[in-house]
């Protein structure tokens, strides 16, 4: 059965309709058309399809769209202010930590989120906040040192 | 076709479940089973991540009360579950990822019925109990008797667990440790949880169970047996962890063979009593005690 529902995806309200079972990453890119979170494993093992709900990520592949209704999801598409790049972004440019580009989506989010509730991590923290983020491509330093670049205090970074 | 109802409280969620439907809250085992193909998602589903009463982690009058919807970032961020009931918090700051801890609930993590689960052999060392809601009322029983097997409970399909209570155990040093491939997203390939209490540098109350070893997670009465009155050393723990692995009937699967599981089961085992008995005399181990126990000989 359809259901209504309204979706606020990167401070936009979108009034969707939508099946009781289907997931929020499958709204947010077939419905609403924002494709910049991906599905890798569909289980919630790689978390290429992270996202934030009410600023906590969330593995939007195994959570069910309804589930979000009237709360505030920020994708990756909602990380940059207007049309520059984050800090995040700008650093994981830098830092040489893409490759084929499929995980950083989700790594963005996760290091979105450790960096708001954590701004000075450790690397050890880093490696923790990201391990639910797999990359098939980098090996994860490049990936680390951008988030540690990107933190607060840090000689390369500018204060996220 | 399935349906979906959004319920406001718990009276309308219980009426949902009379009716056939199954609950949801984080959506991080039902949701994500469904993706695995493990079973299709019901054809009735009731949200109850709005269910303000199903909330929040109350310690008073020497018992701790998680409601079914406290996340496992809540358990691990409580000041009183790090101090009081170490285990727990040990267990849920393994769980998933950074995003499953903060949507996954331990209400999900108990009904779900994994014999691997991290959150069941603190809850049975502690003597948890649970507290089912129907619309013929309310009733509580031990966990223990709750968990009947791998992905079962006694619970009957129309009742919503709402809260959890678990007794404190003043004095006691208690820690899960669990054998892992991957930091995150892993579950217990082994898994062991010891509660200690030491009296004059003896033990006087000893419990252990046993995870990913067995159809459920159990207690080990012979394991316990060889703890108690003993100082909790080096050889003492080594005995009991062997009682643990020998009470374990584990299986082969994707993950590990038996035969490796039960001889993990001693290690891992080991590992936790060791911690349990150093929190006990007041020594810092890290929360969680794993992988920080990874490399221990």
């Amino acid at each position: 059965m359809r259901y209504q529902a309204t979706l606020t995806v990167n401070g936009i309200p979108y009034p969707v309709e939508v099946e009781a079972t289907a997931s929020l990453l499958r709204v947010v890119r077939d419905v609403i058309g924002l494709t910049g979170s991906k599905e890798g494993c569909d289980d919630s093992e790689c978390g290429a399809c992270m996202m934030l709900l009410d600023g906590r990520p969330v593995n939007s592949c195994s959570y069910l769209a309804l589930q979000a209704d009237g709360r505030e999801i920020t994708t990756v598409e909602g990380l940059a202010p207007g049309d520059g790049l984050a800090p995040l972004q700008q650093a994981l440019l830098e830092a040489g930590g893409v490759q084929c580009g499929y995980c950083t989506p989700g790594m963005l989010i996760s290091a979105t989120a450790l960096l708001s509730s954590n701004p000075r991590p450790s690397e050890d923290e880093v490696r923790v906040a990201l391990a639910g983020n797999l990359c098939r491509c980098t090996g994860y330093t490049n990936i680390v040192s951008a988030v540690l670049r990107a933190s607060e205090g840090h000689p390369a970074g500018t204060p996220g | 076709m399935s349906t979906f109802v959004q319920a406001t409280t718990v009276a309308e969620a219980v009426g949902a479940m009379s009716g056939g439907a199954r609950p949801v809250a984080g959506g991080t085992d039902l949701v994500v089973g469904a993706r695995q193909g493990k079973a299709p998602l019901p054809e009735s589903i009731v949200a109850i991540d709005r269910l303000d009463p199903l909330r929040g982690i109350e310690l008073s009058g020497g018992r701790l009360r998680l409601g079914a919807l406290v996340t496992h970032a809540e358990i691990v961020a409580h000041p009183g579950v790090l101090e009081g009931f170490t285990a727990l918090a040990d267990a849920s700051a393994i769980v998933g990822s950074h995003a499953t801890r903060v949507h996954g609930t331990i209400g999900g993590n108990v009904m779900n019925a994994s014999p691997a689960m991290e959150t069941g052999g603190p809850l049975l060392c502690f003597d948890a109990s649970a507290t089912l809601e129907s619309v013929a009322g309310s009733r509580q029983l031990a966990v223990a008797e709750l968990l009947a097997g791998p992905g079962e409970t006694t619970a009957r399909a129309d009742e919503l667990l709402t809260a959890i209570e678990v007794p404190a155990l003043p004095g006691a040093g208690s820690c899960y440790a669990r054998l892992e491939y991957r930091r995150q997203m892993e579950i217990a390939v082994v898994g062991a949880t010891a509660v200690i209490v030491l009296d004059g540098g003896l033990v006087t109350d000893a419990r252990i169970a046993i995870t990913a070893l067995a159809p459920t997670i159990r207690r080990v009465a012979e394991a316990e047996e060889a703890l108690r009155g003993t100082d909790g050393g080096r050889a003492a723990a080594e005995a009991a962890a062997e009682a643990a692995a020998a009470a374990s009937a584990p299986i082969s699967d994707v993950r590990a063979s038996a035969d490796y599981r039960r001889a993990m089961a001693a290690v891992i085992a080991r590992r936790a009593i060791e911690a349990a008995v150093a929190r006990a005399r007041g020594e810092n181990v890290p929360v969680p005690a794993s992988p920080a126990l990874h490399g221990a000989v």
